[in-house]
């Protein structure tokens, strides 16, 4: 079994960007390192041909509904956006514009989006991490890109 | 339909995000007794050295070549291995005093789980042979109570877990020529220069 921390080497970027596409850059920070403790408890007991990323998005993926429920049980919502033009490289960078349209999408097409398009899973890993069927996580993937390219380039107007 | 584009305002990758991350997932790993394996890299005289521990001490000493180290340490003791440099700060920090000439013995909590039998015994009796003096394979098989294994000897000396703190380089040929070193023969001659110039 390799060392855990090659794991973490190769797949912490992938899982910090789905992370932060599930959950906004901030509670993204807690949602990654609490998905890697899991993994590094579970680890040993990994099975050896597993698909190592999918088994870290399906972590991810738990850690991401615990932080959405204790946000909902949250008396004052802290999400704030910085309204300002994108750059590459920090977090604090983040594109808010891109930021707020993947909050407005529907948890499964959001879900969908970033399993697919930044995790790099097939349909049919991601039907069984969120449930459902395969079709069903391609039409949200589908859905959801559709949705963005109406309301990201929209509302940060102009290039960029 | 693809994302072409779409996600291109989003940082590809965040090194220092990633690393403080990183040392959460070791701070959270240490108190909740999951970090089986810690270990960092020094340099040294005798080139980078991996420097390894368990939750019960030094476990492994290497030079070079640490992503084989790993997967060994990974496979002989658990797989769950992090870069996590504070559990080796003192480990580190005596090295350093050894290097300098300052320290002619090291006081550590050790692990000699990657040691068994003969070596071990072999390995155990290496404390014998003080700082800036040397004892020959034959010596110390007889110290290890089987004189006639001085090859087993050489076998336990080559295959030091824990090279430098257990100090195998003090094992010279009874014609009182340097021979082999896990390390290479160069760095066998650097560390038997340092206890025996840097010492007074």
């Amino acid at each position: 079994m390799r060392p855990f921390e090659q794991i973490v080497a190769e797949h912490g970027a992938v899982v910090l960007r789905v992370c932060r596409a599930v959950l906004g850059p901030v509670d993204a920070e807690d949602a990654w390192s609490e998905t890697f403790l899991a993994a590094l408890r579970a680890y040993p007991e990994l099975d050896e041909h597993a698909n190592v990323q999918a088994w870290l998005v399906t972590i991810a993926h738990r850690k991401a509904i615990d932080a959405t429920r204790a946000r909902a049980r949250r008396p004052n919502p802290v999400e704030q956006v910085p309204e300002r033009p994108a750059h590459r490289g920090r977090p604090e960078d983040w594109d808010g514009d891109l930021w707020e349209a993947l909050a407005a999408l529907p948890d499964k097409q959001r879900t969908a989006v970033a399993y697919h398009h930044l995790a790099g899973l097939p349909y049919a890993e991601i039907a069984a991490i969120t449930g459902g069927s395969t079709d069903a996580a391609r039409r949200a993937a589908a859905d959801g890109i559709r949705a963005l390219r109406r309301s990201y380039p929209a509302s940060g107007g102009g290039t960029r | 339909m693809t994302s072409d584009g779409l996600f291109d305002a989003l940082p590809e990758t965040d090194a220092g995000t990633l690393a403080r991350l990183h040392d959460r997932v070791v701070a959270a790993a240490t108190a909740d007794g999951l970090l089986d394996v810690a270990y960092r890299t020094v340099p040294s005289p005798v080139g980078e050295l991996l420097l390894a521990a368990t939750e019960d001490g030094l476990v492994r000493v290497a030079f070079g070549a640490s992503e084989q180290v790993l997967a060994s340490l990974a496979e002989r003791i658990s797989p769950r291995v992090l870069h996590a440099p504070g559990r080796l700060d003192g480990v580190a920090r005596q090295l350093d005093e050894y290097f300098a000439g300052r320290r002619t013995s090291f006081e550590l909590a050790v692990d000699r789980r990657l040691s068994r039998g003969f070596r071990r015994t072999v390995l155990a009796r290496l404390a014998e042979v003080g700082y800036g003096r040397t004892a020959s394979y034959a010596q110390l098989a007889a110290a290890a109570g089987s004189p006639r294994a001085v090859r087993a000897v050489g076998t336990a000396c080559a295959t030091n877990p824990l090279p430098i703190v257990v100090p195998c380089h003090r094992v010279v040929r009874s014609d009182g020529s340097a021979g082999g070193y896990v390390g290479g023969a160069e760095a066998k001659r650097t560390l038997l220069t340092l206890e025996t110039t840097g010492s007074e």
